[in-house]
C-alpha cells in the first residue's frame, strides 16, 4: 500500500511540476468544448444568427421567382444577392464568394400556369364528357429547370438542405397554381373557394421525466459527446509518461525493485483519474455557469450529478486503460503521442462523436459497437437526454468496466513476459 | 555469496553470444571489478544479476537465492546502480531518492532521515530541493548512486559508477562506496578506468567476448603476465590494441 501511496505522490509531482503541460491538459478541453459547442449551436438553431451568402438570377421575373425569393428572405438564413448572367454567378460560387447560386428559367412562371390550366381544362373537359375524351390536344411543354450551382466546399447535407427548401417552394406554388385554375374554371367568385393550407403538419414530441418535457438542446448533446473525446485524450499525456519513464531509465530502476508493474500502473491510474474527473467537473461547470452567459443554452444537470460522474469515472478508466496498453506497447514517444492522438479521434468517428452511428454505414455500425466512447457516449446521452436511471446504463459501464480490466492486463502480461526472468 | 555456473546469453538476431559458458564465484564482502573491452558483456552479465534481462542458458544464486523460487526476497537484497542517470529529471534531488527509496520498502521518518543523511555524506546537502534537470554530471552521478543504496542492500551492482565525473566527484563516490564495502556489503562494480579499478577492487575478472578470460586480485594478474606493470598492461596483453566498435 505504502509503495502504491509513494507511486501515486510521484506521479502528482511529475504532473504538477511540468505547469504548462497542466494548464494544457485542463485549458484544451475547455477550448474545444466552448468552441464546438459555439459552433454547433448554430446548426441546432431553427433560425441562425449567421446568413449564409448565395446569389440569385432571376430570369422569371414572374409569381414563381417571386415566390422562392420571398422563401428564401423569410427563412432569414440568407444573404441574397441577385445578378443577371449565369456565367458570372457560376464563377462566383465556383471560387467560394457564394455558397450558392440559383438560375431561375425564363418564363417559369408562365410555363407554370399555362402547364396547370391545361391540365385543369383537360380534366374539367373530360369530367363533363363522362370520361370519353381522348388526350389528342395535348400540347409538349418545354422543360423548366431551376439551377442551382453550389460551391465545391459545401457539404453534402447542406445541400439536400436547401434543394429540399427549394423543393417545398416550389410544390406549394404549383399546388396553389392548380387550385387557382379549377376557381377560375368552375367560379367567377374571387373570394377563394379553397383551403390552401397545409392539411397535414408535423409536432415533435419529446420525452418527459416527472411531467416536463426533455428538449434536447446543442449544449446537451455537444457537453457530453466532447467531454468524453476530451477524456479520451488522457491517452496521449499517460503514454507519453510511460514511454519517457522507459527511455529515461527510471523503469529498468524500477525493475530492479520490489515492486510490480501493477503497483506502478496502478499509481498511475489513480492520479490520471484524478486528473478526467477534474476535467470532466470543471467541464460541467462551464456548461451550467458559463455557456448562458454567452448566450448559449444552459446545461441541465438537475438530479443527473451521480449519474453522470459514474459514467465519466467508468470512460476515464476505460481511457487509461488504453493509455497504459499503448505506452506499455509503444517503444517511443514518436510512436505513442501520433497513434495516440489519431486512435482518439478514429475511436471517437466510430463512437459517434461526429456522425451519429445510425447515419454510418452498416459496417461502420458494426464497428461503432466496439468503440468505447460508444458506450460512454450511449450513457452520457441515456442520462442527459433520456434521463435514464443507473440500471439502464449498467451495460455500458460494465463494458467500459471490461475494457479498463482487459487492457491493463494486457498491458501486466506483456510487460511480465518481455521482461520474464 | 554469487555463484554462477555456465551462464549464456544470445540476444535475438545476434550471430554470437554476449556470455558463453560464463563460470565465477564472487565471495562475500567482495569488491569484485568486471572488465573488459566494449561489448565484452559486462552490462549484459550485471542486467542478468539484476533480472533486466534473462539468461539464454546456465544458472546463478545470490545469498542462495533464485529469482525463480526468491524474486521479491531476491531483490531486497540487491542494490543496482545502473550506467544511465535513472532520475526524474523535473524532480528535486530529495523527491527522487524518498520515491526510490520507498519503492525498496522503507517508508516515512527513517526513510526521510536516510535520505537526508546519504545526501549530506555525499556532498550535496544544499542541492537537496534542486531539480536533477539542474544538476552537472558528478552530481546526477551521486544521486543515482545513493539511489541504489538507500536499503543498504547485501549486494550492490554498479555499472560504470564513475563515467564522466571529475576527479572530486569521483574520490567521493569511491571513498563512499568503501565505506559501504567496510560496512558488510559485497560489490559488483564494472569499469573503463583500469587504474581506479587496480586501486578499488579486492579481485578483477577480465572478460573478452562474452568469456572470463582472466580473475584474480590485481597484484596477481600483474605477475601473472610478462612485463606488465598494471592493470591496463594485463588488460592488453589480454583482450589486444584492436578496436572493438560494435553496434
Amino acid at each position: 500500500m505504502y509503495k502504491f501511496l509513494a507511486s501515486i505522490r510521484k506521479e502528482i509531482l511529475l504532473l504538477t511540476k511540468d505547469f504548462g503541460g497542466l494548464v494544457i491538459l485542463f485549458v484544451m478541453p475547455i477550448i474545444l468544448i466552448i468552441t464546438i459547442t459555439i459552433i454547433q449551436d448554430s446548426t441546432f438553431k431553427a433560425v441562425g444568427d449567421v446568413q449564409i451568402p448565395i446569389v440569385l438570377v432571376d430570369n422569371d421575373h414572374g409569381a414563381v421567382s417571386q415566390a422562392i425569393l420571398e422563401g428564401l428572405t423569410t427563412s432569414n438564413s440568407f444573404e441574397i444577392a441577385t445578378n443577371d448572367n449565369e456565367d458570372e454567378v457560376r464563377e462566383l460560387v465556383y471560387k467560394g464568394d457564394y455558397q450558392m447560386g440559383i438560375v431561375i428559367p425564363e418564363n417559369l412562371s408562365s410555363n407554370l400556369n399555362k402547364k396547370v390550366e391545361e391540365n385543369v381544362e383537360h380534366i374539367l373537359e373530360r369530367f363533363m364528357s363522362n370520361g370519353t375524351l381522348s388526350s389528342e390536344n395535348k400540347a409538349e411543354m418545354p422543360k423548366n429547370e431551376v439551377k442551382l450551382y453550389f460551391d465545391p466546399a459545401t457539404q453534402n447535407s447542406f445541400k439536400s438542405a436547401v434543394k429540399n427548401g427549394i423543393d417545398k417552394m416550389i410544390s406549394k406554388i404549383e399546388t396553389q397554381s392548380i387550385y387557382q385554375a379549377f376557381q377560375e374554371q368552375i367560379s367567377e367568385d374571387s373570394e377563394p373557394i379553397f383551403d390552401t393550407e397545409s392539411l397535414i403538419s408535423f409536432k415533435e414530441i419529446s420525452p418527459m421525466s416527472e411531467n416536463k418535457e426533455l428538449i434536447p438542446n446543442s449544449v446537451q448533446h455537444n457537453v457530453p459527446a466532447w467531454t468524453l473525446f476530451a477524456i479520451f485524450f488522457i491517452i496521449v499525456p499517460l503514454s507519453i509518461n510511460i514511454v519517457k519513464e522507459k527511455n529515461q531509465g527510471t523503469y529498468v530502476r524500477l525493475r530492479t525493485c520490489p515492486v510490480s508493474y501493477a503497483t506502478i500502473l496502478g499509481g498511475k491510474t489513480a492520479v490520471y483519474i484524478a486528473v478526467c474527473m477534474i476535467q470532466f467537473a470543471v467541464m460541467l461547470a462551464i456548461g451550467v455557469y458559463l455557456f448562458p452567459e454567452m448566450g448559449l443554452p444552459a446545461l441541465d444537470v438537475s438530479d443527473k450529478i451521480l449519474r453522470l460522474f459514474i459514467v465519466a469515472l467508468f470512460s476515464a478508466l476505460a481511457a487509461i486503460g488504453l493509455g497504459v496498453l499503448l505506452g506499455t506497447l509503444a517503444k517511443t514517444q514518436e510512436q505513442s503521442a501520433p497513434f495516440g492522438a489519431t486512435f482518439v479521434v478514429i475511436l471517437a468517428a466510430l463512437g459517434g462523436v461526429w456522425v451519429p452511428v445510425f447515419a454510418m454505414p452498416e459496417s461502420m455500425q458494426i464497428l461503432s459497437h466496439i468503440s468505447p466512447m460508444n458506450w460512454g457516449l450511449n450513457a452520457f446521452y441515456d442520462v442527459f437526454l433520456r434521463n435514464a436511471d443507473i440500471t439502464h446504463i449498467l451495460p455500458e459501464i460494465l463494458l467500459l468496466a471490461l475494457f479498463f480490466i482487459a487492457t491493463s492486463l494486457i498491458a501486466i502480461v506483456y510487460n511480465e513476459k518481455k521482461n520474464a526472468i | 555469496m554469487i555463484h554462477i555456473q555456465k551462464l549464456a546469453k544470445k540476444y535475438k538476431g545476434a550471430a554470437q553470444f554476449s556470455l558463453a559458458d560464463l563460470n565465477l564465484s564472487v565471495y562475500k564482502n567482495e569488491i569484485f571489478g568486471l572488465i573488459g573491452p566494449n561489448g565484452a558483456g559486462k552490462t549484459t552479465l550485471i542486467s542478468i544479476l539484476c533480472a533486466l534481462i534473462e539468461p539464454t542458458s546456465g544458472s546463478f544464486t545470490i545469498d542462495g537465492l533464485t529469482y525463480k523460487k526468491n524474486k521479491k526476497e531476491l531483490k531486497r537484497l540487491l542494490g543496482v546502480v545502473p550506467q544511465e542517470y535513472a532520475l526524474y529529471p523535473t524532480l528535486t534531488a530529495f523527491e527522487n531518492l524518498m520515491y526510490f527509496g520507498s519503492m525498496y520498502g522503507l517508508k516515512n521518518r527513517p526513510l526521510e532521515v536516510k535520505v537526508t543523511e546519504t545526501i549530506q555524506k555525499l556532498g550535496l546537502e544544499q542541492f537537496s530541493n534542486k531539480k536533477i534537470a539542474t544538476f552537472s554530471g558528478g552530481m546526477k552521478r551521486r544521486i543515482n548512486l545513493i539511489a541504489g543504496i538507500l536499503h543498504n542492500p547485501k549486494v550492490l551492482f554498479l555499472d560504470e559508477p564513475t563515467v564522466g565525473v571529475d576527479v572530486q566527484s569521483k574520490n567521493v563516490i569511491i571513498k563512499y562506496l568503501q565505506e559501504l564495502n567496510q560496512k558488510g556489503t559485497t560489490i559488483i562494480y564494472t569499469s573503463h578506468h583500469l587504474n581506479e579499478a587496480e586501486n578499488f577492487c579486492t579481485r578483477v575478472g577480465i572478460i573478452d567476448y562474452g568469456r572470463l578470460i582472466a580473475k584474480g586480485t590485481p597484484k596477481e594478474l600483474i605477475g601473472k603476465y610478462d612485463g606488465t606493470h598494471n592493470l591496463e598492461d594485463v588488460f592488453i596483453t589480454l583482450t589486444g590494441k584492436n578496436l572493438r566498435d560494435h553496434v
